[in-house]
């Protein structure tokens, strides 16, 4: 045959109808082989947009079903799969000196305004206590960004970190709508941070930072990796954060106080922040009974009155 | 060849003569409309430049005007579709003269309804993410998907019943502008009214008819599930779908009013759009807003009622806190006033009124002015009367005779409404419009500024939201857009469908009469 600029424009679209029928059936089958077994979800893979697919090697943590997990964009080397990394806060240790916070700001060089553990001032009830609350990313097991994000900017990993990519997300800002936490900063003009690294984005690190993109807590995992507490974790001086396995059913916290973790919260009547959302949270706190250091100032507001407090 | 002039009635050669160049009038607008949509072009410009940082949007309210645009605007282009396919699905035959400019309403609003996500991303230039890696499970995509088919199916609903027009004028204006004649002989498809030509074309519009009403009533449905399918208080909600939907048609219905009366007035088409079509449209507005009134009620008196502890501080700052204001005019200003307008003017007692000698203009305007002396009085710290009165008891006396007197001035006007139908249906409708759009802005900002945790450690000018000269010039250029965008479409096509308005009027005597 010979090749005429018809003939080749005939076979380009054969060709691309083939692929893309093949590409359109692939999913489908692959959806049939899931749905025997494992829990069944809709997620994008690296390898096609729109897949779906079923969360083979993602064990269910606590009972609960991952059904709206994304696949990582990209492979990691330290999603280490079983690992299921958890958090217990003990408010009444906490005293609010935001160690913790200015820690997170040094180990991922945030810019202004962005704290992605922030210490709130909380108070229940007329009657309650004042208390602090730290608050970071829940790293929720149902979360409500990752439903939302149109990109799998954000992702669970097996290991239970909720991960962000700032190389993808397109600045939607939907997720930071869905997250009942305020877990979620934004990066509103370019970002300015003095000895900010000059080094290319390592998504574990999250050092660098880019205008237009939206960051939060990510529970440190290159620090996980070299076998280090996250940096609130590690910098806080009441060992007021502990962090571990649940898998290990252990957790550490920085005055090296490695304890378990049913216990810990079971004995302490340990609960999740808004656990009535169904977020299924990943961070524990313990009720501020009998704190052991100085509450913030009684004048605070109950926990709902959402007033802006500088 | 040239059409011989006496094939057309005195009314269709005023359509026709509206295809030709305008007036210094239309010269000005024009000029205006592009010069407000180039200033919104540079707002846009600098918020490239420097960042999403330009606007007031910070972390806790994270989305703003953009957004509030992007509701309001697929709102209006609801019911240019919608109601277009119900009417001619139902055979209702008033409508003819109006379809096309309610469905080219639809055309020029969703063009500017589906740029305000792009303008409100963080990264318009990483697009391309949404194709490369879309993930089919989020509500973004759903609204991708939904609006670019309504984009499509809307603007074939337009061009389709547009061909035998195209093809008039393709012979019309054979001597014409070159541009002109190829842009229509492209257009008219080769459409020589032939009888099989004419069974596709009405097959066509059927199956079109049928098919852009689910996409529509989807389109505003998954626009609201931006919202609704967040935890937060105010949007956590199921009924805000038909809630949106219904919001949209009244809205659209009333742009449509505005378009017919402006339309009517700068093309004089006095002949097609009579005071019975702004009577029909107006039952349709009623009718709207009432079915919007009666969701809206539901929307707030249900949580209102019950008073969770999240969703308080939200209800506390709509009903009475910072966004009071805004909530109320909304309901007065921009539903109950517009119904009442539409509806009390056609009372019977009404021309009974204007012989009612405390109805007369001037006893009504006095006692206006005097409440609102009083109101003035009342709220200015060192009156007397402020000093020997409890502050509550002088506010509340003061809220009751103002809002005695705007009743008062209102049964005055009745009777000047009712001798001026189509500006009271003007007047009525462009309010619908601008309360559709505080309303979107009151749905969207107080949720933002009551989250589950309360705004603390926020920066100086983090914890509120005031939108930046940066949104409100982008969104006065979107609305310029809209309008520059339906005017040049007025001046390419005829506004009126000419075959449509002809085939009633000669009993089934059709367009290839014109066009052959
Ligand atoms: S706390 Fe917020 S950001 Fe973190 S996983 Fe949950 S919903 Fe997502
Ligand atoms: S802002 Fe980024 S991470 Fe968040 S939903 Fe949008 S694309 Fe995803």
């Amino acid at each position: 045959m010979r090749l005429t600029r018809r003939s080749f424009l005939t076979s380009l679209a054969a060709v691309a109808a083939a692929l893309s029928g093949s590409r359109a059936v692939a999913p489908l089958a692959r959806w049939r082989r899931g749905v025997k077994g494992a829990v069944p979800a809709l997620v994008a893979r690296p390898e096609g947009v729109h897949s779906l697919a079923h969360l083979e090697a993602v064990p269910a943590g606590g009972g609960v079903a991952l059904a709206f997990a994304a696949k990582p964009p990209r492979a990691e080397p330290a999603a280490a799969s079983g690992r299921r990394w958890v958090m217990v806060i003990d408010l009444a240790r906490c005293d609010g000196c935001r160690e913790c916070t200015r820690a997170c700001q040094a180990m991922h060089f945030l810019p202004g305004g962005q704290e992605w553990i922030r210490v709130y001032e909380m108070r229940d009830h007329e009657l309650g206590a004042p208390y602090w609350l730290p608050r970071p990313c829940m790293q929720c097991d149902n979360p409500p960004c990752v439903k939302v994000c149109p990109v799998s900017a954000t992702w669970k990993r097996e290991d239970g970190i909720v991960m962000q990519d700032t190389s993808r997300c397109i600045g939607c800002r939907f997720c930071m709508a869905a997250c009942p936490y305020q877990a979620r900063s934004f990066n509103w003009v370019d970002p300015e941070v003095p000895g900010m690294p000059d080094e290319p984005y390592a998504m574990e690190w999250n050092r660098v930072h880019r205008r237009g993109t939206t960051e939060k807590c990510i529970f440190c995992p290159a620090l996980l990796a070299e076998g280090r507490l996250p940096a609130c974790a590690a910098a806080c001086p009441m060992g007021a954060i502990y962090f571990g396995d649940q898998g290990e059913d252990a957790v550490t916290n920085s005055q090296g106080e490695t304890v378990r973790l049913s216990e810990l919260v079971a004995a302490n009547a340990g609960y999740r922040l808004l656990e009535e959302l169904g977020t299924e949270p990943r961070v524990y706190y313990l009720p501020p009974r009998r704190p052991l250091y100085p509450p913030p100032p009684p004048a605070t507001e109950p926990a709902s009155a959402g007033e802006a407090r500088r | 060849m040239m059409r011989r002039r006496d094939l057309f009635s005195p009314r269709e050669l005023r359509v026709l003569a509206s295809l030709h160049g305008g007036g210094p009038g239309f010269y000005a607008l024009m000029g205006v409309l592009v010069g407000v949509a180039l200033w919104g072009l540079i707002a846009y410009g600098v918020q490239l430049r420097y960042g999403l940082g330009v606007t007031g949007l910070r972390d806790n309210v994270m989305w703003g005007v953009y957004i509030t645009n992007f509701v309001f605007f697929i709102g209006v282009s609801h019911v240019g579709a919608l109601m277009s396919a119900i009417l001619r699905l139902t055979g209702a035959e008033w409508r003819r003269p109006i379809t096309r400019m309610a469905e080219a309403i639809t055309f020029a609003s969703l063009l500017m309804g589906g740029l305000m996500p792009l303008v409100d991303m963080g990264r318009p230039d990483r697009l391309l993410n949404l194709v490369l890696h879309g993930r089919l499970q989020s509500p973004i995509l759903w609204d991708i998907l939904s609006i670019t088919t309504y984009l499509t199916g809307s603007t074939l609903f337009l061009y389709v019943p547009m061909i035998p027009d195209i093809a008039l004028l393709r012979d019309r204006f054979a001597a014409g502008p070159a541009w002109r004649r190829r842009l229509y002989t492209a257009l008219a498809l080769g459409w020589r009214g032939t009888e099989v030509q004419r069974r596709h074309l009405e097959a066509a519009m059927g199956i079109l008819a049928v098919l852009i009403i689910p996409i529509a009533v989807s389109v505003h449905t998954v626009v609201s599930w931006i919202m609704a399918m967040t935890l937060r208080a105010g949007w956590n909600s199921t009924i805000f779908g038909p809630y949106f939907v219904s919001g949209a048609l009244f809205s659209g219905a009333a742009a449509v009013v505005t378009a017919m009366a402006a339309f009517r007035w700068a093309y004089r088409l006095e002949e097609y759009i009579t005071e019975d079509h702004f009577r029909r449209m107006g039952y349709l507005v009623i009718a709207l807003g009432l079915i919007y009134a009666y969701f809206t009620f539901n929307e707030y008196w249900v949580p209102a009622f019950k008073m969770a502890s999240h969703e308080r501080g939200y209800l506390a700052a709509v009903l009475s806190g910072p966004f009071a204001r805004l909530f109320w005019f909304t309901q007065v200003g921009g539903l109950l006033l517009p119904v009442l307008l539409l509806t009390l003017p056609r009372a019977s007692l009404v021309p009974r009124l204007a012989r009612v000698p405390l109805l007369q203009p001037r006893p009504a305007l006095a006692a206006a002015a005097a409440s609102g002396v009083l109101a003035i009085a009342a709220y200015a710290p060192p009156s007397p009367v402020a000093a020997t009165l409890d502050a509550g008891v002088l506010r509340a006396v003061a809220a009751g005779t103002l809002a005695v007197a705007s009743l008062w001035v209102l049964v005055a006007l009745l009777p000047l409404c009712r001798a001026r139908p189509i500006a009271t249906a003007t007047v009525a409708s462009v309010l619908v419009n601008v309360g559709a759009w505080w309303k979107r802005y009151v749905i969207i900002v107080p949720t933002l500024q009551s989250p589950f945790l309360p705004i603390q450690r926020a920066p100086q000018g983090w914890g509120v939201y005031t939108p930046t000269w940066v949104e409100w010039s982008i969104t006065f250029g979107a609305v310029a857009g809209f309008l520059l965008i339906y005017i040049v479409f007025s001046k390419l096509f005829p506004i009126v469908s000419l075959w449509e308005t002809r085939e009633t009027e000669q009993g089934g005597e059709v367009a290839h009469a014109l066009a052959r």
